[in-house]
């Protein structure tokens, strides 16, 4: 009997299916077992997808997943890990989540695994268990895994602290120069794809966001975002898009970026580790106090920064 | 630990032109607070036990309006124990006459629900086989 770490590390699908179930519900035993199977982890590249809803995300990251599968432009075929989160109901807490709709061509093929996440309340674009989920493909051997973010906004950037390499994905019609130049989820763009690029407009769009490029330095480490126009429905431009994706590959690994990157996002989910633990700590010490304190904050008795005072002593 | 969310998958096998139904009842479930994987039209019963395994899902909602239950059904029944997902359960809506919901039943399916079903006997029914949620 080899134990679940074994068995997810040499292919056992239904077991990496129910571990990210266990993460998801922060099951101890199952981030135990994540902790025992970091040593595998760290090979996958790992690729961020976001834009706003409607963008096309779904479609595009099923022709990029088919096109890594074929292999492309000399590269080897790759296996390929899908992670899609959709919203949660802030109302009921359900979800509808319709990603997979777009990714039927990838069906029955064993070197594609894919994964609905809904968001669960977390805000950024993702949920609390994306990043463990994106470490148990990775263990499980995924070379490219590819995490579509919901459908965000202009804020939602956690992303850039997960991915390696993100896309932005905008659409013909999102705004003008101005909507280009705000600060958020531009920024964060490794790669800018103008999608649904057979829309009338798809030029403007592009020349907006090359202007907005033109205005400032080269991007961080370097890295000046190409502007690659698709059409995910026909696969058009998806070619470039992976040699993009390739080439901001072996940008990170020259310029030492990927490194810095890497510890970076290495400091910051330290960081959150020691801030869940010590208040997970504290709880169950003090468990109880919390409620009459928001009582006594509500009734201005006493403010907030005197009650967590007390309540830390 | 926080709460385990049930997980539906619900698909559409075979050749049906809509997915009207299958849409209300997705909404209905995602509205009881359930985690809903929806697939779309024209799955394959591989199609749909390869999503069930991935998504780790605890109930495939099946949509049927073509008549082919009758080999859809028993062959996403198979599959389910080939991959060692007997412990899915799997509800079957759509157009089922009477006489065959028996046999669906012997081949393992958990409820079969007919035309005009109110959504919340189906809420119902997946709290129930599921143990609350």
């Amino acid at each position: 009997m080899t134990d679940a770490a074994e068995r997810i590390a040499s292919g056992d699908r239904r077991e990496l299916a129910r571990l990210i179930s266990r993460l998801e519900r922060e099951d101890p035993e199952a981030r135990k077992l994540l902790s025992r199977m970091h040593p595998r982890t760290g090979r996958a590249a790992v690729v961020g997808i976001t834009g706003a809803p409607g963008t096309g995300k779904s479609t595009l990251v099923s022709a990029l997943a088919r096109l890594l599968r074929r292999g492309t432009a000399g590269r080897p075929p790759q296996t390929v890990g899908i992670i899609a989160v959709d919203p949660t109901s802030p109302f009921s807490g359900g979800a509808i989540l319709g990603d997979r709709i777009r990714m039927r061509d990838l069906a029955g093929d064993d070197g594609v695994f894919i994964r609905s996440m809904a968001s669960r309340g977390q805000l950024g674009g993702l949920s609390r268990a994306t990043q463990s989920a994106v470490r148990a493909l990775d263990a499980a051997g995924f070379e490219t895994i590819l995490v579509e973010t919901v459908g965000v906004g202009q804020d939602e950037v956690d992303i850039a602290r997960q991915a390696q390499t993100v896309i932005v994905v905008e659409t013909p019609g999102l705004g003008d120069d101005i909507q280009a130049l705000k600060a958020g989820i531009l920024e964060i763009a490794d790669i800018l794809v103008v999608n649904k690029g057979d829309l009338p407009g798809a030029d403007s769009a592009a020349a907006s966001l090359r202007a907005m490029l033109g205005l400032g330095e080269p991007g961080r480490g370097g890295w000046q975002p190409p502007i690659v126009r698709t059409a995910g429905t026909t696969g058009e431009g998806v070619e470039a898009l992976a040699e993009a994706v390739f080439r901001h590959r072996e940008h990170l690994a020259r310029s030492g970026e990927g490194e810095r990157r890497e510890l970076e996002r290495a400091r910051a989910d330290l960081e959150r580790l020691i801030r869940e633990r010590l208040f997970a700590r504290w709880q169950g010490a003090a468990a109880g106090d919390l409620a009459e304190a928001a009582r006594k904050i509500a009734a201005r008795e006493c403010s907030p920064e005197e009650a967590a005072e007390r309540l830390l002593k | 630990m926080s709460a385990r969310k049930i997980r539906v998958l619900v698909a559409k096998p075979g050749l049906d032109g809509h997915d009207r139904g299958a849409k209300v009842v997705a909404r209905a479930l995602r509205d009881a607070g359930m985690e809903v994987i929806y697939t779309g039209l024209r799955q394959t019963p591989e199609m749909i036990v390869d999503a069930a395994l991935q998504e780790d899902v605890d109930v495939i909602g099946l949509s049927i309006l073509s008549g082919a239950h009758g080999s859809l059904v028993p062959r996403v029944m198979r599959l389910l124990r080939e991959k060692g997902l007997e412990k899915v359960r799997v509800f079957v809506g759509g157009i089922i006459p009477e006489a065959d919901i028996p046999g669906l039943r012997a081949a393992g399916v958990t409820a079969v629900f007919g035309p005009g079903t109110p959504t919340a006997d189906v809420v119902a029914a997946i709290r129930a086989e599921q143990g609350a949620g």
